[in-house]
């Protein structure tokens, strides 16, 4: 699994963080997503595709190929 | 309902826990609809999932403001205050570049790790406050004692303001908000005593900063030199409160309520209290009780479903409704404790999303955790059809949530 993250579109809502805390982190500066693990083990795979599917401003994409 | 008959909102349904019934047949054959407000101006209704997600995400669309003099208003005039008629006398940017600024400046204070470490403080306040509930005995309006003053205690610790001046917050946000019980004049004497008390607790703040999020504001806007003004301080305190308080106060109690109208939900948070995240979200999901929508004014024409709505139109995005598409979610109708993922749409999406979601979820969890451990006992004093809406327009809620344990 390959986590992509776009700073652009986030709008801090900060689900991503509460949900997979281990993948996703928000800057202090400014609360925008950063990417702790953009290749998560197994066991965070589950609450990744969570916070992937609840984003609000739909900022983190998954790619299960690469 | 016939096909032609208008359709005034709120739409009616058998309990304030039930969704009107008008829905399903909205999303399946009418998703863009024409309704009238209480205020008698028309507006176009939108219950389908995508249709709502796609609207409220749009950048280039906001919630009419007073310069947008053709969009529709929610309550009759002089009715409900700057909240009610966007004549807001604030002075937030709402839109484009300005509003990411001061979107990223203040939400930068609302990170899912500080609500988190806000968490423990929470924690006490709310065993406090179910403490006071069990020893007033019962039964007990579990509203009134811990759903309305949380939410606004919580907002005091995080503009600095002292417990001593909780009260005052609390009349000063229901002045704001309850369109029903205060006149126009009203609300406008309380937002003045806000705005003097506010003016005040700014200056003092410059000179005496502490760790809330208004000195973090001033701290870090002098250092870059294009921080907020005083009135946009003032704005952005005057937001939290109205966004923060009433909302949350009135989820509290339907959370709970909806919790203790099937005990079985009750009992299975009881046999497994790991699913308090997932049931938090399920209760803002399936809450048929939020309030009509959000509106947003189009300044360009939009297509939406294959239906040309021009510019000038206003358009009320029912989250509620498009919350129970089955088109979305499976089982749309059931309360599901467990549900993941679950993308509903109660904080808005896109880039006027909710700013304090993450406040408000660790503020629902933080009462549900407490509330189970505490009171396991708890059940409804009276029955679901009992339960009463609040008085108001603009925040959906239950008059009281009358409890026993």
């Amino acid at each position: 699994m390959k986590v992509h993250v776009d700073q652009d579109r986030c709008c801090g809502a900060g689900q991503c963080v509460l949900i997979a805390p281990e993948v996703f982190d928000q800057r202090d500066e400014d609360g925008i997503v950063t990417l702790l693990d953009p290749s998560p083990a197994a066991q965070e795979h589950a609450a990744t595709r969570e916070a992937a599917a609840v984003c609000p401003a739909a900022a983190i994409t998954i790619d299960d190929d690469e | 309902m016939r096909e032609n008959d208008l359709l005034r909102l709120p739409l009616p349904s058998d309990n304030p826990l039930e969704p009107p019934a008008d829905w399903e047949r909205l999303r399946s054959r009418c998703p863009v609809a024409t309704v009238e407000l209480p205020s008698g101006d028309k507006a176009t209704y939108l219950t389908r999932y995508d249709h709502v997600k796609a609207l409220l995400a749009d950048p280039r669309f906001v919630r009419p403001t007073a310069e947008d003099a053709g969009a529709a208003r929610i309550a009759p005039e002089g009715a409900g205050g700057p909240a009610a008629d966007g004549s807001s006398p604030l002075a937030l940017p709402d839109r484009g570049e300005p509003h990411l600024r001061w979107r990223r400046q203040v939400g930068k204070y609302f990170t899912a790790k500080r609500m988190t470490a806000l968490r423990p403080g929470m924690v006490r306040t709310a065993e406090g406050l179910v403490d006071d509930v069990v020893r007033q005995g019962q039964p007990a309006d579990l509203k009134a004692g811990l759903g309305f003053p949380l939410p606004v205690y919580v907002i005091c610790d995080i503009l600095g303001v002292p417990a001593a001046d909780r009260d005052r917050f609390s009349h000063w946000s229901d002045a704001f908000l309850n369109v029903s019980r205060y006149t126009g004049e009203q609300t406008r004497a309380a937002y003045d005593e806000f705005a003097e008390y506010m003016a005040a607790h700014i200056a003092v703040t410059r000179t005496e900063p502490g760790d809330d999020l208004i000195s973090m504001v001033i701290k870090e806007s002098e250092g870059e030199g294009q921080g907020l003004t005083d009135d946009e301080l003032l704005g952005t305190a005057m937001g939290l409160l109205v966004a923060g308080h009433e909302t949350t106060a009135n989820m509290i109690g339907k959370m709970v309520a909806m919790l203790l109208a099937d005990r079985t939900r009750w009992e299975r948070l009881l046999a497994d209290p790991t699913l308090v995240r997932t049931a938090v979200d399920e209760a803002l999901r399936f809450d048929a009780n939020l309030g009509f929508g959000i509106r947003r004014y189009l300044t360009e024409d939009v297509e939406v479903d294959g239906e040309l709505l021009p510019s000038g139109t206003t358009v009320v995005c029912s989250m509620p409704a498009a919350n129970r598409d089955e088109r979305v979610f499976d089982d749309a109708d059931d309360m599901l404790l467990s549900r993941s993922p679950n993308p509903h749409l109660t904080f808005g999406s896109g880039p006027h999303s909710c700013l304090g979601q993450s406040l408000a979820r660790t503020e629902l969890q933080v009462t549900l955790d407490v509330l189970l451990r505490k009171l396991p006992t708890l059940r409804l004093d009276v029955g679901v059809d009992e339960l009463r809406r609040v008085e108001g327009l603009l925040v959906g809620g239950l008059s009281t949530v009358p409890v026993r344990w």
